[in-house]
Order: structure tokens, then C-alpha cells, then sequence
């Protein structure tokens, strides 16, 4: 299993920019993840490693190896594209083969690794089906499969998922990381979906604009996220804006409008942020750390929208100038009514500050 | 950058420089445009500059003014725009007539009318003008059988001169509107029709501001189609007799010697076509209705009152047997014993031969012989051009790939007459684009107009298949280790292959069947089958040439069906795949 570098990779489509000086190590054997919103440069990088673009700036390192000017062919990487692009003239047997033959290898050798990657991917007995006689999962399974028997270096999957529906796509991202784990493969992996990046990653890297955001662990990029696009695209949050009242060596102390006053940790902190220099900052507060009742940082405000989701109860919550999305675990306790009022209070660990330079 | 491997890895950075870069496309499509310039542009330009330039090679406008100062020419041009116009407008009469009354209505005898309605494009060009000169011709069977009814002097009609053509015209080319014209009006979403009703709108209002609106598009396109084909027609007025008209005012010209007034003629006539396909182009670029919602069935208004019932019923029949007579007659003729139909209704005397002469006689297979080899010549330069210029126009992206994409349909454009004209002025001296031979008088010279005239057949047909295939498709070939050459065999070839059989096939049997540009090129050695047919007219041995005619006929009917069916199973894969 190689590794693979980016080594300040930038990428232009005549004049605008696909992506902007791409720096990163992807280890051997990580399950590594670009995520973002569409149009913001990660299947460009994608296919940067691929080698469908060469890259404008910079350099592609495989193992140490220079691949940048490599063609995809010499690569040995395993492809899965968002339509699959499985070839609609052949049977399953003959598209997974289709890499083997390239390697000429013997007739046998490519029959033996065919049936075994067809019982990886439980499709044993689909040989001699049409590609057109199978579900959205299956054919899924048969673009798996076809990328898996070449036994590749680096594994790219482009937003694999995203033609399923719901049930199965939870189902294949748990076979996909199962087969991820079991074979111990590099696999790189592009989406726009947080869930999905959140349950199958070691590592994300959060890009917008072709800029890379954050590069990090899902509890990294959820806990601490670097700026306000990261806090808002990973899962969901309150973000307010905050004037610095006080600074202590642990504790921060802002005021939130209306002498609302609110003390957080001050290791809960964006690492760009320099409270020497910032008198102003963002607060991001995620819904479920904010609790009903008496305690520390007490908030009070009125029910404008209230659900009841079976696990949790959701409320959206008028509290001065603000509107706090606030979720509470459902434990047999009562739900609230649209203008009911509601006493609210925050933990210090629940409140995390980001300059308000993006 | 260190480079450790030292001058082999220099090198493989040069060839990857070079393949990177931004210009090489334009190495790749090179051979492309060298076989437009040499075969379309440089004859065409051989030909302009034959009327431009006299003798000493001084620039002279001198046939122009003669052009058109002359009343002859002037009469023909005339006379080749006005019957233009009025094919078109037949055509539109009838073509759409029939696309609302075969898709809006329901009534007897519908289904087998909308069957046997595209028959006329079964018709080889010269058999559609002979069949309606023996049917409603001066010594055709119609005439004559009323004639013989009501014992008249005379034949009480005929059809002949300007309208003769223009009534072959409408019948061979109304299925350009009838099938643009359907296709519009499967695409009317039913539920516009209803929205403008529950808004208060009255048949005729809706009719006037949805309906017609929506088939305008249709109606544009097809009208510029029929009024180019008529422009460039030349069997109808040939067998008519007509002269006054500009496709026959071009082969007079040449039969009389006057090779610059034939080069003038033939300008003017190619910067018309030229015109009407740029115009053409530059109109399906805009255009675009496309129904909104999917799937929605086709409402047909049934017909309820018994009388009209009936009515339909022996109109459809009616309808069947003139769609069918043009085929039936030359069937039926092709029986008949030469030189023994003179004046009598029908031929009396029949007999086989002519079909076992065929494939027996050395005299009549000559022709067919002929015509197949030069075909398959023809169709193999199509397949190779037309393949690599599909993929270089779907895949690369370039400068003037829209100048180079109207450059492939210009001999689709070009008169067959024009297209003769100008491979004569290129090609009878040597030259670099011959091989330093003269082609004119040559076997070579027929595959070679065959292949300009049916360049975009297989062009577009593969084009339209690769624009369906999904780039990710080649990609993933090479992720799995292919060259570029591995996938193109393996993986493109095999999914555009319907596309090429179906262009393959339509250019092979439209070799079989050129008449226009081939009169004007062979020599008795290298005769083709259309010309065989004329030849025999020519010597009153109907009865084989008809022959020669079914076996056209026949062959046409078979691609047509053979590629309906490839049509429809690639559809089914396509579709499958989404």
C-alpha cells in the first residue's frame, strides 16, 4: 500500500482556479477524505491523483516516487466513478476482468481472482449477468469489484454513494469500509456528505473554494473546527457573534448582546484566533450542548418552532437577539409548546471560539 | 527538480511535453482537415476559380454578368427557387396533415396508414420520377385508362413539366415534415393544452398561441431541408424533361462545351446550398421546446360518427394504395417483356428473365457489379474518416471546431450535380490530392464522390453515439491500466459499433442508388447501377431497368429495417443505464 503526497498542487481551468496549493500527506493503509460542497475542488483533486488532470503548480508523490507526469494506465490505482462506468457491452464477469487482461495475465489466474473478488463483493453466481440486469447496488458492487482485482496501490472512490437511495447507501458504506479494513488499502475518498464522512474516515480534509479548510480527525473537525465554514458544513451549529469582555490564562468571557454574558474554556479555541489582537469573535455552539434547565452560562428565551424527532426533541429558541437551535434527548421529558418559555443553560465545555476572519 | 533516471526520463518528459500540450490536438486532427481541404474545399475552390479567372489566369466577372444577363439562366434560376417554394410548401400541407391526423385521431384503418406512410423513403431517387412518369405520366397508366373509359381523343391529364416535379417533390419528401412534424407533436405536453383550456381558452385560440407556436421550430427546420433538397434536384426534371432549371442548366452547359458557364452555374448554386446550411445550422443551434414533463401518453381524439367511420376507412385505403402504387408499378413493369408495352394500359406480356438476367447475363450484372465494388470503396473511406472525425469532434476541444463541424456537412449540402462539377475540375489533372493522377475517366473517380457525397452519414451517426457515452466510461478503462489504443478497441469501439453499422449501412445503400453525380462521371467501364437503369430507360427496356429498380428498392427496405432494430436495441441498453 503506497502513500501518496501533494506537494503545493494548484490547478487552473483557463482562468479560474480548480484548486489552490493542495498540500497534503495521505498515509499508507488511511482511510482519507475530501469533503466538501459541490464545485469546491475535491474531485478535481481527485482526478489529479488519478492523473486525468495534470496539476497546473506542484507535484504528485506516490511512495516518494514523482508520478506527476505518469498517465492514469501506469498508475495502479482502482477507480470508482460516480456512474460506476461500467461498460454496458460487457457481463459482469468480463468488467471485472477487464484489468487483468490489461496485465495478460493467464486465463486461469484472471478466472480465479474474478470469482474470489466477486464473493468479496457477494455477487458470487452474477458472472454472466448484463450489467443491465442489475440494481443501482449491485452494479455498484460489480465497480467495486473491478477496482479491487487489479489490487491497487491507492483506492479513489467519487462520491460512490450518491446514486443510491437511502437504505442502501448506508448498507454499502458499511460494506465499503469493511472491505477498506479487511484489505488495508489506501483509499481516498470523495464526498459531500458529512455523515458519510464522519463514519467511514481517519482523516478529512474539509475544502470550499479550492482551498483546503481543515485537514483532521472527524472528532477534530467536529469539536474544533478552524472557521466558520467548517463549524456550519460539519453537522449543525449556532454561530453568534461575540465582543471579548475578559481574558484569563483558562477562561473566556464575551458578551453576546444585551449584557448577556457567556464563559467558555479558552483551550476551546480556533488556533488562528489571538484574543491579544480580537476584541471581536464567533461563537459556535452546537445544538445538543445546549441543556434545559438551571446552570452554568443561563440563557432564557421563548419556543418559536418545536419537533419531536422520537430520539430527540428539536427546538428553535428566541433568546434576544438570537435564534439558538437547541436539541434535547428525549428521556420521557415533556415537550414544549411554540410560545412556551424555556430556561436554558450552557456548558462551558459546550462553547467554542473562531475569529471572525474566514 | 532532481532527475535521477537521467535521459531516458528527459525524453519520456519531451514526448509528454509534446502530447500535453495544448497544441497537439491540433497535430491529432490534421489528417482530418487535410481530407476536407483536398476532397470538399479544394474542388469546390478548383471549380470557383473556373469562373473567376479566363484563360491567362486574369480575374474576370465576366460570366457572372453573362449569368445573369442571360434570359435562359435567369429563367432557370427562377424557376429552380419557385419550385422550391412550392415543394415546400406541398410538403408542409401534406407532412403535417398527415402527422396531426395519424397522431391526434383515431380511426379505421390509422395503424396500417401509419405504417405504409414513410414508404416513399423507401424509394430510390431516379425510381420515385420513373414510377410517376409510367403512372401518371403522357403515356402513363392513369391517363390512359381513363382515356380508355370514356373513349376520349386524348389523355384527360398528365403529369408533366414544372408540376410533374414538384408533384414528385411532394411525394418524396413530405416524410421530412410528416416525422419532424410527429415528433413535435408527440412532444406537446397534453397538459398545456389543458392549462390554456382552464384558463378559457377556446380550440381555435390554443391552435393559434400553443400549438402552432410549438411546431414552428419543427416546421422551420424541415422547410430549409425540402427547399435545399429541391434546389439540388435532378431526376425529376430530367425525366420531366425540363431543362430550365439550374441542375440541368449545369449538365447542359457541359454537354455544350461551356465549361466556365458550367463552373459559374454551379457557384452560384453551391453558395445557395452553402447558405441554407449555414442558415440551418445557425436554426437548430436555437431552437428549443422541449416538453417539460415526461411520459406523457398521446391523446387521441376518436372518431364517433359512423359516416365518418366509413369515409376514413376508404380514405386510408386510398391513401395505401398511392403510397404503394409508386413500388407495385415498378414491380409490376419489371415483369414485363421489353419493347412489348407500347399503347396499351398495362403491359400483356410478362416474363422472368429479366431477374435471372440479372445475376446471369455479364451485360446486365456489369452495373451491379460495379456499383457494389465502388461502394464498399466508398463506405471503408467513410468508416475510417468518419469515426476519427466523430471522436476528434466529441472528445478535443479546439479552435474552429465549429467552422470544421459545418466543413463535414457541406457535401451533404452540395448538389450531386455541383458535387460532379467540382471533383471534374480538381481531378482531370494530376494533382497532389490524386496520387499525380488523373481521376476523371477512371474507376477511381466514382468511390471517390461517393465517399464526399455521404461523408456525414457515418459522421453523425457515430457522433450521436459517443455524445451518449459517458466520458467516465473511457477513464475507468484506463484506472484499470488500459492504453489508449486497449480502450478505444475494447471498451469505445464496441458501444458506438451500433452507430457506425447504421452510417455504414445508410452510405453503402446510398452508393447503391447515386444517380446524380454519377451521370455526370462514368464511363461505359465503370457504369453503376442508377445509370444502368437510365441507360435502359433510354432504350425502352423498362422491364430491366425495373428490375434493376426492385433490387434497389429491396435493398434500401432491408437497411432501413436493419437499422431500426439496431436503433432499438441500443436504445434499450442506453436507456437501462441511464
Amino acid at each position: 500500500m503506497k502513500s501518496v503526497r501533494l506537494d503545493h498542487v494548484t490547478k487552473m481551468f483557463g482562468k479560474s482556479i480548480g484548486v489552490h496549493d493542495v498540500d497534503i500527506q495521505i498515509n499508507s493503509g488511511e482511510f482519507f477524505t475530501f469533503l466538501g460542497p459541490s464545485g469546491c475542488g475535491k474531485t478535481t483533486t481527485l482526478r489529479i491523483i488519478a492523473g486525468f488532470y495534470f496539476p497546473t503548480k506542484g507535484k504528485v508523490y506516490f511512495d516518494g516516487d514523482d508520478v506527476t507526469g505518469l498517465k492514469p494506465n501506469k498508475r495502479n490505482i482502482g477507480m470508482v466513478f460516480q456512474n460506476y462506468a461500467l461498460f454496458p457491452h460487457m457481463t459482469v464477469f468480463e468488467n471485472i476482468a477487464f484489468g487483468l487482461e490489461v496485465r495478460k495475465l493467464s486465463k486461469r489466474e484472471i478466472k480465479e481472482k474474478v470469482e474470489r473478488a466477486q464473493k468479496f463483493v457477494r455477487l458470487e453466481g452474477y458472472g454472466d449477468r448484463k450489467i443491465t440486469e442489475l440494481s443501482g447496488g449491485q452494479q455498484q458492487r460489480v465497480a467495486l469489484a473491478r477496482a479491487l482485482v487489479i489490487e491497487p496501490d491507492i483506492l479513489l472512490l467519487d462520491e460512490p454513494l450518491s446514486n443510491l437511495d437511502a437504505k442502501l447507501r448506508d448498507e454499502t458504506r458499511v460494506e465499503i469500509k469493511r472491505l477498506q479494513v479487511e484489505l488495508g488499502i489506501t483509499t481516498i475518498y470523495v464526498t459531500h456528505d458529512q455523515h458519510e464522512a464522519m463514519a467511514m474516515s481517519d482523516r478529512i480534509m474539509v475544502m470550499n473554494q479550492g482551498k483546503i479548510q481543515q485537514i483532521g480527525t472527524p472528532q477534530e473537525i467536529y469539536n474544533k473546527p478552524v472557521n466558520h465554514f467548517v463549524a456550519s458544513f460539519i453537522g449543525e451549529t449556532n454561530i453568534i457573534k461575540a465582543d471579548v469582555i475578559k481574558v484569563t490564562d483558562t477562561h473566556i468571557t464575551v458578551d453576546i448582546g444585551q449584557g448577556t454574558l457567556l464563559t467558555g474554556l479558552r483551550e476551546n479555541s480556533s488556533p488562528q484566533l489571538d484574543f491579544e489582537k480580537e476584541k471581536q469573535v464567533i461563537l459556535s455552539i452546537r445544538p445538543e450542548m445546549i441543556n434545559a434547565g438551571e446552570g452554568t452560562n443561563p440563557l432564557e428565551g421563548i419556543i418559536q418552532l418545536s419537533e419531536f424527532t422520537g430520539m430527540s426533541i428539536n427546538y428553535l429558541v428566541k433568546a434576544g437577539d438570537h435564534e439558538l437551535k437547541v436539541m434535547i434527548v428525549n428521556a420521557g421529558t415533556e415537550v414544549l409548546g411554540r410560545g412556551d418559555s424555556i430556561k436554558l443553560h450552557i456548558p462551558e465545555s459546550g462553547i467554542y471560539f473562531m475569529s471572525e476572519k474566514r | 527538480m532532481t532527475n535521477s533516471s537521467g535521459a531516458p526520463a528527459s525524453k519520456q518528459n519531451a514526448w509528454q511535453k509534446m502530447t500535453q500540450s495544448k497544441y497537439f490536438v491540433y497535430v491529432l486532427i490534421s489528417p482530418l482537415v487535410l481530407v476536407l481541404f483536398a476532397y470538399v474545399i479544394y474542388p469546390l475552390y478548383k471549380t470557383f476559380a473556373q469562373s473567376v479567372f479566363d484563360q491567362e489566369g486574369a480575374l474576370t466577372f465576366g460570366n457572372y454578368l453573362s449569368f445573369f444577363t442571360t434570359e435562359a439562366n435567369l429563367e432557370s434560376l427562377f424557376n429552380s427557387v419557385f419550385i422550391s417554394i412550392v415543394s415546400v410548401i406541398t410538403c408542409a400541407i401534406v407532412g403535417v396533415g398527415m402527422a396531426f391526423l395519424l397522431n391526434r385521431y383515431e380511426f379505421p384503418g390509422r395503424k396500417i396508414l401509419s405504417v405504409f406512410v414513410l414508404v416513399p423513403m423507401a424509394l430510390p431517387p431516379l425510381i420515385g420520377a420513373i414510377s410517376f412518369s409510367f403512372l401518371y405520366g403522357n403515356s402513363g397508366i392513369f391517363p390512359r385508362l381513363f382515356q380508355y373509359i370514356f373513349q376520349l381523343e386524348d389523355v384527360p391529364f398528365a403529369v408533366e413539366g414544372i408540376w410533374g416535379i414538384i408533384v414528385v417533390h411532394t411525394f418524396t419528401m413530405y416524410p421530412y415534415f410528416y416525422l419532424s412534424a410527429s415528433a413535435a407533436i408527440r412532444g406537446l405536453d397534453l397538459s398545456l393544452e389543458e392549462a390554456a383550456t382552464s384558463l378559457g381558452a377556446n380550440r381555435v385560440t390554443i391552435w393559434r398561441k400553443i400549438i402552432l407556436p410549438m411546431l414552428t421550430p419543427a416546421m422551420v427546420a424541415s422547410s430549409l431541408l425540402v427547399f435545399m433538397i429541391s434546389m439540388a434536384s435532378y431526376t425529376a426534371p430530367l425525366m420531366f424533361g425540363v431543362e430550365r432549371v439550374m441542375t440541368m442548366a449545369i449538365t447542359l452547359s457541359r454537354t455544350n462545351g461551356n465549361l466556365d458557364m458550367a463552373a459559374t452555374q454551379s457557384t452560384i448554386l453551391s453558395m445557395v446550398s452553402i447558405a441554407f446550411l449555414i442558415l440551418m445550422t445557425w436554426y437548430q443551434n436555437r431552437r428549443n421546446y422541449q416538453s417539460q414533463s415526461k411520459g406523457v401518453g398521446v391523446h387521441r381524439t376518436e372518431v364517433r360518427s359512423s359516416r365518418i367511420k366509413y369515409i376514413a376507412a376508404v380514405l386510408s385505403t386510398i391513401g395505401v394504395i398511392i403510397l404503394m402504387l409508386p413500388i407495385m408499378v415498378i414491380a409490376l413493369i419489371s415483369f414485363a417483356v421489353d419493347g412489348e408495352w407500347t399503347t396499351q394500359i398495362i403491359p400483356t406480356k410478362y416474363t422472368l428473365d429479366h431477374y435471372i438476367e440479372l445475376f446471369t447475363d455479364s451485360r446486365t450484372w456489369g452495373p451491379i457489379k460495379n456499383s457494389i465494388q465502388m461502394s464498399i470503396f466508398a463506405v471503408i473511406g467513410n468508416i475510417i474518416f468518419g469515426v476519427a472525425a466523430a471522436y476528434a469532434m466529441v472528445r478535443f476541444q479546439f479552435k474552429g471546431k465549429v467552422f470544421m463541424d459545418i466543413l463535414i456537412m457541406v457535401p451533404w449540402a452540395l448538389p450531386g450535380t455541383v458535387v460532379a462539377v467540382n471533383l471534374i475540375s480538381a481531378f482531370s489533372e494530376p494533382s497532389v490530392f490524386s496520387l499525380n493522377q488523373v481521376l476523371v475517366g477512371t474507376f477511381w473517380i466514382l468511390p471517390l464522390a461517393y465517399f464526399v457525397r455521404q461523408l456525414p452519414l457515418v459522421f453523425r451517426n457515430t457522433q450521436a453515439s459517443l455524445i451518449q457515452m459517458d466520458d467516465s466510461i473511457e477513464e475507468a478503462a484506463q484506472s484499470l491500466g488500459a492504453t489508449w489504443w486497449y480502450s478505444f478497441r475494447r471498451v469505445v469501439f464496441p458501444i458506438i459499433m451500433p452507430g457506425i453499422l447504421a452510417g455504414t449501412l445508410l452510405a453503402f445503400v446510398q452508393g447503391l442508388t447515386e444517380f446524380v453525380a454519377s451521370i455526370l462521371l462514368y464511363s461505359p467501364q465503370t457504369m453503376p447501377l442508377s445509370v444502368g437503369i437510365w441507360n435502359r430507360m433510354y432504350a425502352f427496356q423498362f422491364g430491366t431497368a425495373c428490375a434493376y429498380g426492385v433490387l434497389q428498392t429491396v435493398l434500401i427496405i432491408v437497411v432501413l429495417l436493419v437499422n431500426e432494430k439496431i436503433k432499438g436495441d441500443s436504445n434499450q441498453t442506453g436507456a437501462s443505464l441511464g
